[in-house]
């Protein structure tokens, strides 16, 4: 039983968390002992444990929400939540484009001699010529190409761009109570996804093939990829959502009035759709 | 008013025995849970001070080698700040903040259970590589200062465990961030505006929205390190053309607003403790709110201040020194705010109106050095010695870990439905705020005379003070001991409390039960 708190719901005790943490335990764990030369037995194990919670946790929340257990006042609770999620999220790809404004602004330009640095050049570094982009004095990783800004990931930006249109379509027709709007904004959404991943990955593959640019090419490969990766990985995650959405939908979980899920998700992927013109301008384009 | 219905304090069918702590989602219970966590930590923490202390109590190296002790004092910091006094808080804002804004419980239950139950293993996960590789004294734990700087933290070949151990830390502070958010826009009794919102509270609530900003850069800083390690990138290397100062910066755009919020929320808690002992309405209280909303909003643009001596632009010098003198500013607000409070109040000095008043004096204290250190050129001088230990165990210790206590104090009653032992409160205090000043006073002028920290041998010329500290710090860590005893002891028993429990105490809490029982305010109180 839950007890009727003036109408907000307050779950009954629950294993979900302590089955996440020891997921979480697992996989993190597991991947340390993978990273110092151990079996990835644990990782795996961690992997499988987190899923299984992911979709027991998030079961309970969907039943509980269809069985009409949530008010107006949870529902804002789960709105504040996921705003504020988003923001942590934000400040997380802050850390990583500050690195990459720090260098490009100060680092590089100290190893070059910039400021009263000249004798860091001279003595340290005597030769280089600062410039971005950058695999560092040491030239580490060796010589490599830059990613043009104007090849696959122009089309990616249109491609994301393009999949917040389809997916506010699809809010459109949810909201006007037109399901066949709905269901089609979001799989042209979730394709657009997908299409987006493909080419990231393909451009990867060219990356390293082709520009000698890899994730060991010093400052510039550092941030390219991680930034690039953590946004993938986002993205991921995004067309991961969104896909659920998109199943919960086709059962006929949402109605025009009481469709959190959605929308939550919405805001998560023109979240990754900004992001990703962050990385454009100052990843591919302004180098 | 408050119609708090005396619930049966068992569900049927709720788990009993391990389960029902395992699997609760109760704010009660996991207040609790994080208090006791809390504890142990501040046990096991302050444990390995008193090693730190007693290499120290004379010079030449004698306990442990230096390589264990540069492990006890990173090993400290961290115990201490992530497991100590932040899980303190939390324990608080959660038994507290739903009883002070007259809420049922938090915002999303089950996910405070996940905050919290992600705090053993992640704890597990820090310190398990102490106990690894051989005898316990040759431990492999980090070693490298709990601000882990590049390229010294690289060298540690266990560092994958320490990065996701932080990880995790982070994830369950943010999620515990977003609920206390959550639950102060959203749970709050009708009547009770932001403004009329206990300090605590909006303490707590400002603290929150550091959390959830700064919490994911320290995420974003050790993902660097892990893959700078493990994977070849060149964040911090210069040969690749990154940088070892970077991590400095990252680190400390988290670690300043870090410092912050283990104090924001001790500052609410000397303002709700002060008012009911001085017997009069909190002077200020507006002006209080938008203090600690300046103090929030400077902490994001003073970083540097931590690394003058590390080779920064003169402009950098000047602004950074500048923007950290001007949180004296709000800071001064608020001790004047307090001292206004009790000027003319009709004044009595039950426990936690001595530690709330300790808190006042000996933080302030902490914050005055703190403005010498904020010159940038007199800092050159401190950088790195004895004083900037002085300095922030001033603030943290007779500071964020008084105003804990203080708050124990001064809702244990509410909690357990006893009384605290005056008597055995008042030797808690005045045990523990005399050594304290013992342990950390002359660390001021060993630091002034050019001791360094993190070095386990000193030159003979810093002997007698030294001595003078260890002997303060066995004082202060045998005074926690004590203070468990008295914690068991009002636990068990003792003379039974009101439901107001303080003359002068205001506010939602004080009218409900002592105990508080199981659920509160399940029906909305009315706020005037």
């Amino acid at each position: 039983m839950s007890s009727s708190n003036g109408g907000y719901y307050l779950p009954q005790p629950s294993h979900w968390p302590i089955v996440g943490s020891i997921g979480m335990f697992l996989l993190l764990g597991g991947f340390g002992i993978f990273l110092g030369g151990g079996s990835a037995i644990g990782m795996y194990l961690g992997a499988v444990v987190l899923i299984i919670m992911l979709f027991g946790w998030f079961g309970t929340v969907i039943n509980e929400s269809v069985s009409g257990k949530y008010n107006d006042q949870v529902d804002m609770s789960f709105r504040w939540s996921m705003g504020w999620f988003i923001f942590s999220e934000v400040m997380f790809f802050a850390a990583f484009f500050g690195a990459l404004f720090y260098a490009r602004m100060w680092a590089v330009p100290w190893l070059g001699g910039a400021g009263n640095n000249v004798m860091t050049n001279e003595l340290l570094w005597s030769g280089f010529d600062a410039a971005w982009p950058t695999n560092g004095p040491g030239e580490v990783g060796g010589p490599f190409e830059i990613m043009g800004a104007w090849g696959i990931p122009a089309i990616n930006t249109l491609i994301l761009l393009t999949s917040g249109v389809t997916l506010t379509w699809s809010h459109w027709g949810l909201k006007k109570n037109d399901r066949t709007q709905m269901i089609l904004g979001l799989m042209a959404t979730v394709a657009l996804g997908v299409l987006f991943l493909g080419l990231q990955a393909y451009e990867y593959i060219h990356a390293y093939q082709d520009l000698n640019l890899k994730l060991t090419s010093g400052m510039y490969g550092s941030t390219f990829f991680l930034l690039t990766g953590f946004h993938g990985l986002h993205v991921t995650l995004g067309a991961t959502m969104l896909l659920i959405i998109l199943l919960r939908s086709m059962k006929g979980h949402f109605s025009e009035h009481n469709h959190f899920a959605f929308e939550a998700v919405a805001w998560y992927w023109h979240f990754v759709d900004v992001v990703w013109l962050g990385l454009f301008v100052f990843v591919y384009w302004l180098i | 008013m408050s119609t708090a219905t005396t619930h049966d304090d068992h569900h049927h069918g709720a788990p009993s025995g391990i389960m029902r702590w395992i699997t609760t989602t109760n704010h009660k219970d996991i207040g609790t849970l994080y208090l006791w966590f809390a504890f142990i930590n501040l046990l096991i923490g302050g444990a390995m001070a008193m090693v730190i202390r007693a290499e120290l109590f004379q010079p030449g190296m004698q306990v442990v080698d230096p390589n264990f002790f540069n492990m006890m004092t990173t090993m400290h910091g961290l115990i201490m700040i992530f497991g100590a006094v932040m899980p303190g808080f939390v324990g608080l804002a959660n038994w507290q903040i739903p009883m002070m804004i007259g809420a049922p419980d938090m915002a999303l239950p089950r996910m405070n259970n996940w905050s919290f139950w992600i705090l053993p293993f992640a704890a597990i996960m820090l310190i398990a590589p102490m106990f690894t590789g051989g005898a316990f004294l040759d431990g492999q734990g980090p070693a490298f200062g709990w601000t882990m700087y590049a390229p010294l933290s690289l060298q540690y070949d266990k560092l994958s465990f320490f990065i996701f151990a932080v990880h995790m830390l982070g994830f369950s502070s943010i999620m515990g961030a977003i609920n206390i958010i959550a639950t102060i826009l959203n749970m709050r009794a009708p009547g009770m505006t932001l403004m009329k919102m206990p300090l605590f509270v909006w303490t707590w609530f400002i603290t929150a929205f550091l959390l959830i900003a700064v919490m994911p850069v320290l995420a974003g800083a050790v993902t660097m390190l892990l893959t700078d390690k493990y994977f070849g990138t060149s964040f911090f290397a210069a040969a690749g053309g990154g940088d070892p100062v970077m991590f400095q910066h990252v680190f400390w755009f988290f670690g300043h607003p870090e410092v912050y919020i283990m104090i924001l929320p001790a500052f609410g808690v000397v303002s709700q403790i002060i008012p009911t002992f001085a017997r009069k309405p909190l002077f200020g209280y507006s002006s209080m709110v938008y203090a600690t909303a300046s103090i929030a909003f400077l902490s994001f643009i003073v970083w540097a201040h931590h690394m003058f001596t590390v080779g920064m632009p003169v402009a950098g010098e000047l602004y950074f020194m500048y923007a950290t003198v001007m949180i004296a500013v709000p800071t001064a607000v608020k001790v004047f705010n307090w001292m206004a409070t009790m000027w003319r109040g009709s004044m009595t000095f039950e426990t936690p109106m001595l530690w709330a008043i300790a808190f006042v004096f000996l933080f302030s204290l902490g914050g005055f050095t703190g403005l010498m250190m904020g010159i940038a050129p007199a800092d050159m001088q401190y950088h790195d010695t004895y004083f900037i230990v002085a300095h922030f165990h001033y603030v943290l210790v007779t500071g964020a870990v008084f105003s804990i206590i203080a708050a124990v104090y001064y809702w244990l009653p509410k909690w357990t439905g006893h009384m605290v032992n005056e008597t055995h409160g008042k030797i808690h205090f005045w045990w523990s705020t005399i050594s304290v000043n013992v342990l950390f006073f002359p660390q001021h002028f060993i630091g002034l005379a050019g001791m360094p920290r993190r070095i386990p041998d000193y030159s003979v010329q810093f002997a007698d003070w030294n001595m003078v500290s260890s002997i303060g710090g066995f004082a202060f860590g045998l005074a926690q001991v004590y203070f468990l005893f008295v914690l068991i002891k009002t636990i068990k028993g003792g003379e039974k409390a009101t439901d107001q429990v303080w003359e002068g105490a205001e506010g939602l809490e004080w009218t409900i039960p002592s105990p508080a029982p199981y659920h509160t305010f399940e029906t909305a109180p009315t706020v005037k």
